[in-house]
């Protein structure tokens, strides 16, 4: 019976916003939105013969490279700066700017600069994707526990084994939110970066499809792209349980006195 | 077998004293940071590392940005940007304040807008860009679909959090004390929902203004990004840059801006008064 309910409240509505759509489109044709039915007969064909090896693959395997490469050059930089008060100092204004600057706004810069390829499109997506974990690493290096940071020193562990067991661990809660916020920035990039210039891509297809006014095709792309931010976002939740936790049990308990 | 104690690092001797050099003041450093940075990228372009063409010395764009400065056409689109900015954010922050205050007070709607909320959540607004330039083609309200959608969640959550936020035992007591459904949604809940909601605001904010330069870059709606896209199309590179720069200059206000606006907000609140104190 509770299994019962608690299904009910996860798709009830869900499905009245369906039969809502269903119902304002059943009447007269409306050309900007298309009937469920209309829009079930298009996805299939127009995603599963062809388009999901030459546009959808490609474009998640550069949003992948992006935003790893983005998380991972954001965390060693973001510790080495961290880490130092001097660099920590005179890199401030010049992060602020970058944070603050809108990430497309590089698009055209990077096309100067690279031309127009896959590899524009990979640093697309890590220049605009890196500061939020970049600026959190740093935050989060710079507010750890002080009592923290002299035990380690008393207890002489410095170098990498102070970065890996005690340096990390407790920069992760924020840095985390930090690579949540770059995987949005990731895929809202990747879109943009095949829609401003490209041939090919998930972003360019549904351009393509709205300029050729195939309204069903275009709508069917959307939810792709919707896909792929909730499939994002899940993978985003497990990795985080998975990463922090100890954090969220430590919080648990704390709530709990 | 003999051991070389090193004095300085035996256990139990002094260790040579690490007395904090005074330095600099962090403004000075971060001036240099500045300068070295502009420094480096006036370089590339004269060593002939990056050709001047695709990459300007940092010299001229400064001298385009304060050309800029003085164009009223500049400032038009500085206007525009900021007018979609604005009026996306507001509508954003209003429905999503009247729909969290509604949604976080029943149980029964958070329980059944849960799923719906966490599914629309992560669709990234810009793939609202076709339905955009389909319903309304290059003008502002093209900029709002997207700010809105964008936005909303943003403010939406923070609203929910801090609703879950509310005391029980001041809502008990307030219940007891005869305060009609107005009264405590004025003088409970809300007191506890505004420090999550000014979040939610500074975070829209700067999501407001990626998507409103966005939207102009791509669809070509009035403002700052529509002047980047045909400064790069029409070989204005240095033109290009120095509005790039602007951008992120207007980043920055917006930024500082929003979290003065924060902390005046919230002088009341012991998160900002213990950070004054401390």
């Amino acid at each position: 019976m509770k299994t019962l309910k608690s299904a009910g409240y996860l798709i009830l509505l869900p499905v009245l916003l369906v039969a809502l759509w269903w119902v304002g489109t059943s009447g007269e044709p409306n050309f900007f939105v298309p009937t469920p039915a209309q829009l079930v007969d298009t996805f299939g064909p127009t995603w599963f013969e062809g388009r999901i090896a030459t546009d959808v693959l490609p474009s998640i395997g550069r949003l992948v490279a992006g935003v790893l490469l983005a998380i991972v050059l954001g965390i060693v930089v973001g510790l080495l700066v961290g880490l130092n008060r001097t660099l920590r100092a005179l890199t401030e204004p010049v992060f602020e700017f970058f944070r603050a600057l809108p990430p497309p706004v590089l698009i055209p810069v990077l096309m100067l600069l690279i031309g127009v390829n896959d590899s524009m499109k990979v640093a697309v997506i890590v220049s605009g994707a890196i500061w939020p974990v970049l600026l959190n690493t740093i935050e989060g290096v710079r507010s750890i526990d002080p009592v923290q940071n002299e035990t380690s020193r008393s207890y002489g562990i410095s170098g990498f084994a102070r970065i890996r067991y005690q340096v990390l661990p407790s920069a992760t809660p924020i840095i985390m939110a930090g690579v949540r916020q770059c995987l949005s920035i990731g895929l809202i990039l990747m879109v943009i970066s095949e829609m401003f210039a490209s041939s090919s891509g998930l972003g360019f297809t549904i351009v393509q499809f709205q300029r050729s006014f195939a309204i069903p095709e275009m709508w069917s792309g959307i939810i792709v792209l919707g896909l792929i931010g909730v499939v994002m976002s899940f993978i985003f939740q497990w990795a985080e349980a998975r990463v922090l936790r100890w954090y969220h049990g430590l919080k648990e308990v704390e709530n709990a006195v | 077998m003999t051991v070389v104690i090193d004095p300085t690092k035996a256990p139990g001797a002094p260790r040579p004293a690490r007395v904090r050099r005074p330095g600099p003041p962090r403004w000075v450093l971060g001036l240099v940071g500045v300068l070295v940075f502009l420094g480096a990228w006036e370089l590339l372009p004269v060593l002939g590392i990056v050709q001047a063409k695709y990459l300007p010395p940092a010299s001229e764009v400064i001298v385009a940005l304060v050309r800029d400065f003085g164009l009223t056409a500049f400032w038009v689109s500085v206007g525009e940007t900021l007018l979609a900015w604005a009026l996306g954010l507001l509508m954003a922050t209003v429905a999503a304040l009247v729909l969290g205050l509604l949604i976080g007070g029943s149980g029964f709607l958070r329980r059944f807008t849960n799923s719906t909320i966490e599914f629309l959540r992560p669709i990234p607004s810009v793939a609202l860009i076709p339905l955009a330039v389909l319903l309304y083609g290059v003008k502002i309200e093209s900029s709002l679909l997207l700010i809105v959608y964008a936005c909303f969640w943003q403010v939406l959550i923070q609203v929910l959090y801090g609703v879950a936020d509310v005391d029980n035992v001041a809502m008990q007591t307030a219940k007891s004390y005869g305060f009609s459904g107005w009264q405590r949604i004025k003088d409970v809940v809300f007191p506890t929902v505004l420090p999550y909601l000014m979040t939610g605001i500074r975070l829209g904010a700067a999501v407001a203004l990626i998507l409103a330069i966005t939207a102009e870059l791509i669809i070509g709606s009035p403002g700052l990004g529509r002047e980047i896209a045909l400064a790069q199309s029409g070989g204005a590179i240095s033109g290009m840059y120095a509005l790039i720069l602007a951008t992120g200059l207007l980043g920055m206000l917006i930024n500082v801006g929003m979290r003065t606006i924060e902390r005046r907000i919230l002088g009341w609140h012991p998160s900002v008064r213990g950070e004054v104190i401390a």
